[in-house]
């Protein structure tokens, strides 16, 4: 029974390890409501639908990587027939969902996966596209 | 049954074992027709041809340097330990050092751009352990800064000093950044990559636009019609350390 | 049994967690390394491996020097080595465990390590090198594991153990073979580009791993209640005369070619190690040093009645591991990159953070042998 100080204060010490993200949440008063993306301008489509692209544009940035660094194919035809340049600046950011902080980082920041190593390289153009210029 | 402690830690390196093995194999066996799809044949096989003659007229001239640079956003490291360069400006003693005999040292060759290679049988490509750097179909020496992991390698194994380390975050060192090309994060390795993305639009190569001389000469070397082929068939050209086997792309006009 | 570990006297806790210490001050300066990428180190554009890499080069000698225990007792029935496979076999696995460290902190990208499996690439040497030594460090771990547990409780080694071990003893020699490979299959790199490279590496390694085991067995049998045994150690001194006086002749050779042959760029590697180079000669000290201290450990060996005096071999065994250490630890990997193929010489020296975090790994490594080391002794001394 001499071991008891030291069990409760293991125990409690792992309690408050494990419970760490909730204190953490409270205290930076982080809500659950999720982000808001800008609405979608009238006749923007996206390469495919948003719930795909919800679930799966990381595999589509992959592919779209792979395709253009690796076998030199530098355009995407999308399921309708839209041929899009392969180009996470100057496609996805520029002509569609603008600045990073707005966009990606938003959902990401929202789902606590926050280490996503693209811009350490590729650059974010500085404004949300003009819906005049919208493909 | 019984489960000792003993037994369920011999179980859990088993398990750790079995799924790394598992992996690897299906590593293995995953990567083979995605390299067979990576490789693409081709006919063409990039190549240049510099003009010494026509580079020397210019004098201290550094244009093709400036251009590839602004092009890429390579950064201008102050430490020159940490120095990136695709294309630079080095004494033609040591570019052709065994060209020189005690009696020509004296001569001044001044200085010619060198740049990489784009070897036929690329040392840097048979050491890379990721294949973050290939030989495409067109005979480019290509960099997967995605993939690279670092390891230097292939800096190693290049018998030109042609790739760069980013010892450091290379940003902070841009003076203006170019938005079409992406910049490089530290830990990677880069090089000339033969202007790639300008090559597609049917560009030429950055240098060679920039040259003021039209010294620097771009083409297909496989093709016998092409500038870069009359000009060897004409001219007596040199290519770096051709002894070595790499087979350069790279050929210089004296 | 591997709780063993866990009792100790205070000298034992005192030396683990000085170890621990220096584990932790290298895991600082790795974070910082990892924070502003590898230009808080000494390497640059010419000169792009440093100690890390040349570290790495010797430890796999070290762990390949197992086999100069292994194989005189299982092939050759070297009684007096029975007591001491076990120590040969748990250095091994601490040596390559240092050896994938110096890797990993090598590297640029390490979050990107396993790129090297997702896309294994058969024609890299650097490939072969990562399955040689998992490889080996399976096998080892295995052995010593299997060993010591069957001893541990008293019964015989299961059979099927035995080919297990004649294995690790061709794979010793891979993996110190493929090491060279690494190196010696480059164009351009003249210091490295000889077929006797990995024969070279080979006699530094089974002349610095028994040194270092020679020490590791008069260090026990001082500080525990585990002897070698003076003819263990004396044979082990046999071992590493041998491989000195052909690690020794090899560099002869390879100074023969280069200085007879006349052929520049041959000639100005040795030239950069042994007298500098356009003023640079920060190798220099090291090299001869190295020779030196080579050469007297030598001969302090060679000779069978210095090599018998337990003192003298334990000070040549200690001069032939700082002479290798600095020869292969340093210059050889080193001394590859310069001249650069544009011929520069780039001076090259580790910083201090890259010593702190050299001086983790070799804590980690420490740190292994002790515990392997105090398990050993506790289940001898149960016996």
């Amino acid at each position: 029974m001499r071991d008891r100080v030291l069990i409760f204060a293991g125990l409690s010490l792992f309690l408050a390890l494990v419970t760490y993200p909730v204190w953490q949440g409270l205290a930076a008063r982080s809500s659950t409501a999720g982000p808001v993306l800008p609405a979608t301008a009238a006749g923007q489509k996206c390469v495919a639908p948003r719930d795909v692209m919800r679930v799966a544009h990381m595999e589509m940035l992959m592919s779209w990587r792979d395709l253009k660094v690796r076998e030199n194919q530098r355009t995407y035809t999308a399921a309708d027939g839209t041929v899009y340049t392969i180009d996470l600046t100057a496609t996805c950011l520029t002509q569609c969902h603008g600045p990073k902080e707005k966009f990606c980082d938003s959902c990401h920041a929202y789902a606590g996966v926050p280490a996503v190593n693209c811009w350490s390289c590729h650059t974010s153009p500085p404004a949300a596209p003009n819906p005049g210029e919208l493909r | 049954m019984k489960v000792t402690r003993k037994d369920f830690l011999r179980i859990a390196a088993g398990s750790v074992v079995a799924a790394g093995t598992g992996t690897l194999v299906h590593a293995l066996s995953g990567s083979a027709p995605a390299t067979a799809a990576t490789v693409g044949e081709s006919k063409q096989r990039w190549g240049m041809v510099i003009d010494l003659r026509q580079c020397r007229q210019q004098g201290e001239c550094d244009q093709c340097i400036r251009a590839c640079h602004q092009t890429h956003n390579v950064p201008e490291v102050p430490n020159p330990a940490h120095e990136v360069k695709w294309i630079w400006n080095e004494p033609f003693a040591k570019v052709f050092p065994f060209q020189q005999s005690e009696y020509t040292r004296q001569a001044d060759g001044g200085t010619l751009p060198v740049l990489c290679n784009h070897c036929a049988s690329p040392s840097c490509v048979r050491v890379c352990p990721t294949k973050a750097t290939w030989k495409r179909g067109d005979g480019i020496v290509m960099m997967d800064y995605h993939r690279c992991i670092g390891c230097r390698y292939c800096m190693a194994a290049c018998p030109y000093g042609s790739r760069s380390f980013n010892y450091v975050d290379p940003r902070p060192h841009l003076r203006q950044v170019n938005p079409e090309v992406p910049t490089r994060s530290a830990g990677v390795v880069e090089k000339c990559d033969f202007c790639t993305a300008r090559l597609a639009k049917g560009e030429l190569p950055a240098c060679v636009e920039a040259c003021p001389q039209g010294a620097m000469v771009f083409g297909d070397l496989n093709d016998e019609s092409s500038p870069v082929r009359q000009l060897l068939a004409e001219r007596y050209s040199v290519q770096r350390q051709p002894h070595l086997g790499c087979g350069p792309s790279i050929f210089y006009l004296v | 049994m591997f709780d063993l570990a866990l009792t100790g006297g205070r000298r034992y806790w005192s030396w683990v967690v000085f170890l621990l210490l220096l584990m932790g001050v290298g895991l600082f300066f790795y974070l910082q390394q990892l924070q502003h990428g590898l230009g808080i180190t000494g390497l640059s554009r010419d000169v792009s491996w440093g100690i890390y890499i040349a570290q790495f080069t010797f430890f796999v000698g070290v762990a390949a020097s197992a086999v100069m225990v292994v194989l005189p007792y299982y092939l050759h029935d070297v009684r007096q080595f029975g007591r001491i496979t076990i120590l040969g076999e748990l250095l091994a696995i601490a040596a390559v465990t240092m050896c994938m460290l110096f890797i990993f902190v090598d590297m640029g990208q390490p979050t990107r390590v396993l790129n090297v499996l997702l896309h294994p690439t058969l024609h890299s040497l650097m490939f072969w090198d990562m399955v040689s030594l998992s490889g080996y460090l399976l096998i080892n771990a295995t052995v010593a594991y299997v060993m010591l547990n069957a001893e541990y409780k008293g019964v015989p080694a299961p059979g099927w153990i035995k080919p297990v071990i004649l294995l690790s003893i061709p794979w010793a020699i891979s993996i110190h073979t493929v090491t060279a490979f690494l190196y010696n299959g480059l164009p351009g790199r003249h210091l490295w580009f000889t077929a006797i490279l990995a024969p070279r590496f080979l006699a530094s390694a089974f002349a610095a791993g028994p040194a270092l085991l020679i020490l590791l067995c008069l260090l026990l049998r001082r500080l525990t209640s585990f002897d070698a045994g003076r003819e263990a150690i004396g044979k082990l001194g046999v071992v590493v005369a041998y491989a000195m006086a052909a690690n020794i002749f090899f560099l002869l050779l390879e100074l023969f070619t280069a200085l007879y042959s006349q052929v520049p760029d041959h000639i100005h590697a040795f030239e950069y190690l042994f007298f500098g180079l356009e003023g640079e000669a920060g190798l220099a000290p090291l090299m001869w040093g190295s020779v030196v201290l080579g050469v007297i450990a030598l001969v302090a060996l060679l000779v069978p009645r210095l090599r018998r005096n337990e003192k003298i071999l334990a000070t040549a065994a200690v001069l032939v591991f700082v002479s290798l250490w600095l020869e292969k630890g340093m210059g050889m990997i080193v001394g590859g990159f310069v001249p650069s193929p544009l011929g520069a010489v780039t001076p090259y020296a580790p910083t201090l953070p890259e010593w702190a975090i050299v001086a983790g790994i070799w804590a980690t490594g420490g740190l292994l042998i002790t515990f392997f080391y105090k398990i050993v002794v506790a289940v001898r001394a149960a016996n």
